[in-house]
């Protein structure tokens, strides 16, 4: 199947599974307080974070054709996303569509912000354009590394926790191997064997960061294993699985959500390291600074290209410290009994 | 233990064993043992209630999950209606499991903050096929709040919005919804206040009354004792030391713990208060009990005999009382009792 099929798919996937957990959440009285409560407390955060992952459907959603006025010929025959045909110009390589009727020099490297809202890079880029397809990538490394690292720290975390004995040790032994590596030569070693692709350093990501909150989940598991409700629930002879399921998981779920948070930005980030090593993925913020750091040492200075991209990420990190903060306060089971 | 009540208890504990291993080192080798119940005899019988009383820590909570088989057994018989539960595997023991039901203390800790009272109560009767649909789950569920005094409407909310009470209540319920025979109460009542008591245990002797169930009561509360027990087993360091109807318990104590136990409950009369000795000193620790009775350590009248020997447990009548000083005729310790330099 074509990329972009897969990725039109995925976006159909995300809506819908947004919108059920949407609809879920608020029939639920816990979890629709708590999204009131996140409103109330971190507006603007929020809406960033909605900006961004606009941005980010927009450039996931894309179609071959349409494009036959186009001058470029691979922009006919490739896929091409919305966000592609917003900025799509037919007179011109300028992207930056409010400009495209200003009579000026096509594919200029090094342009400063004017014509082109921020400038253009080395080889002739818009730079606001590369600045909002890299929120796809960022969201992608985030995203689908958590979605990788959170169950997998769950399945072992829970079963170890709950299970104890052998599957305890050898989750340890495992978590302890993971734990001596040095965590960025893993990574490049990982990516090295399994080929430089967005899956790929997802898969990596994922591998080295899955620890720590298999071990935070082992310990909830443990102290949740003792309380008297799971033992009501084997005294009534409830499986084991449907106590894991019903009674531990569930319980476990706003440690999900506070840990999915803070590992999100915290992804995002060490993707900049390794673009700044050459293993990162193509179009990240993280390789936009990687190539703009060469530029820096021009005279004049060529600045917009690293800032442009150093604050794309500083908004998109920050936004979502600050709800995960936010999250962290509100579904701390401290403030929750309060509620009570 | 006589052999009359022996054939018609509904449970029958034979040296019950549990200790908990401590281990240590790379290996995890069993350096030592936790001994939480050593070797406990306990008859219940069907429709009554039987108390087990003893300090924190002496392993009262530790025997009843041991019952209920929640915790791993290492040695004994738990006989619950002529089958020897600890021969059972898991699959086998399902059928008993519903026969017997546990109420915890913490009505906090005892319900799922994140499930509904209908699903919450609903959970064992799902597990043991009790109602063919949903609808006729949620009809008995109703009936149950009902029957234990709480509005049926309440079933579709979260654990949070009940008070201490009404969560005792839930807990209760949801023993009661796969008709148990037996229920553990574990310090079902301490953790509420005293007219919320009052008011849980009208409600268990009722529906020991309409339901003829039988009650192991585990508490220290040893007013509790008086009010619901038919028979009262005391328990120090995880043996039984005596045990035996509640009114002979009460009125003469033969064993000196009990004799300080008793004492040991404050009185509203000052003139009333008991000439027995106060036991001095803590509770030795679990992991290695002193040799000989293991009382000594404590006990106004130890002798040497008492620091080398283990007494067994002696029939005295209708109790069994596990001290060298009990003596068929009775009241060997009473006598020597003296009274302590603290009131």
């Amino acid at each position: 199947m074509e990329s972009w099929v897969v990725s039109n798919v995925v976006v159909a996937l995300i809506v819908v599974g947004v919108a059920g957990l949407a609809w879920f959440g608020l029939r639920d009285r816990m979890w629709s307080q708590a999204l009131g409560e996140l409103w109330c407390r971190r507006r603007y955060s929020v809406l960033v974070i909605a900006f961004y992952v606009a941005v980010a459907l927009l450039d996931s959603i894309s179609w071959v054709g349409g494009m036959e006025a186009q001058s470029d010929t691979v922009a006919r025959y490739k896929a091409q996303s919305i966000l592609d045909r917003l900025f799509a110009d037919t007179r011109e390589r300028s992207y930056s569509a409010p400009f495209a009727d200003r009579e000026f020099y096509g594919g200029a490297a090094l342009q400063r912000p004017g014509s082109h809202v921020l400038g253009t890079d080395i080889i002739g880029r818009d730079v606001f354009y590369l600045s909002l397809k890299g929120a796809r990538v960022a969201l992608l490394i985030g995203g689908l590394t958590s979605l990788i690292a959170i169950p997998l720290a769950l399945l072992f975390g829970v079963s170890a926790g709950y299970f104890g004995g052998r599957t305890d040790d050898l989750v340890f032994f495992v978590m302890s191997t993971l734990a001596s590596m040095p965590g960025l030569l893993l990574l490049i070693a990982l990516i090295m064997v399994m080929g430089k692709s967005t899956l790929a350093v997802c898969l990596a990501l994922a591998v080295t960061s899955w620890v720590g909150f298999c071990r935070v989940s082992r310990g909830e598991t443990l102290k949740l294993r003792e309380l008297e409700y799971v033992c009501a629930a084997r005294a009534l002879g409830v499986s084991e699985l449907r106590i894991i399921f019903r009674h531990v998981l569930p319980n476990l779920m706003h440690l999900v959500i506070i840990t999915g948070v803070l590992m999100f930005s915290g992804l995002v980030l060490s993707e900049v390291v390794l673009s700044w090593l050459g293993i990162g993925v193509d179009g990240s913020w993280g390789q936009m600074i990687d190539q703009a750091r060469n530029e820096l040492s021009r005279e004049p200075i060529i600045w917009w290209n690293i800032s442009a991209a150093g604050s794309a990420l500083f908004g998109v990190i920050l936004a979502v410290n600050f709800v995960g903060d936010a999250v962290r306060d509100i579904l701390d089971p401290q403030t929750l009994r309060q509620g009570e | 233990m006589n052999s009359g009540s022996r054939d018609s208890a509904l449970l029958s504990v034979e040296g019950l064993r549990t200790w908990f291993p401590i281990r240590q080192g790379l290996f995890r080798r069993t350096v030592g043992w936790v001994q939480a119940v050593t070797d406990i005899d306990l008859d219940v019988p069907a429709g009554t209630t039987v108390a087990l009383v003893g300090e924190s820590g002496c392993g009262k909570t530790t025997a009843g999950r041991s019952i209920l088989r929640l915790e791993q057994v290492q040695a004994g018989r738990i006989v619950f209606d002529g089958v020897d539960l600890c021969a059972l595997s898991p699959a086998e023991l399902l059928p008993y499991r519903r026969q017997m039901q546990i109420v915890f203390q913490d009505p906090m800790a005892s319900l799922n903050p994140r499930m509904r009272i209908r699903d919450t109560i609903a959970e064992g009767m799902r597990s043991f096929g009790i109602g063919a649909t949903n609808a006729e789950r949620t009809q008995r569920v109703a009936h149950l709040l009902e029957r234990v005094q709480l509005d049926p409407m309440q079933m579709w909310r979260y654990p949070h919005e009940f008070s201490g009470g009404q969560r005792q209540r839930i807990c209760i319920a949801r023993a009661l919804a796969v008709d148990p025979r037996l229920i553990v109460c574990d310090e079902a009542v301490s953790a509420l206040d005293v007219s919320i008591q009052a008011q849980i245990l009208n409600l268990l002797a009722d529906l020991q009354d309409e339901l003829g169930l039988a009650y192991l009561f585990i508490t220290h509360d040893l007013g509790v004792v008086r009010y619901l027990a038919d028979r009262v087993a005391v328990m120090y360091l995880g043996q039984i030391v005596e045990s035996g109807p509640t009114e002979q318990i009460f009125s003469s104590p033969q064993h000196p713990y009990t004799q300080a136990l008793l004492a040991a409950v404050p009185s509203a009369d000052p003139g009333r208060r008991s000439g027995a000795p106060p036991v001095s000193g803590d509770v030795p620790s679990p992991s290695s009990p002193p040799p000989g009775c293991r009382f000594h350590t404590r006990c106004p009248h130890v002798t040497e005999r008492c620091r080398r020997e283990m007494p067994q447990p002696v029939s005295l009548d209708d109790r069994v009382i596990r001290c060298f000083l009990a003596s068929p005729g009775g009241g060997a310790a009473e006598g020597a009792g003296q009274g302590g330099e603290n009131p």
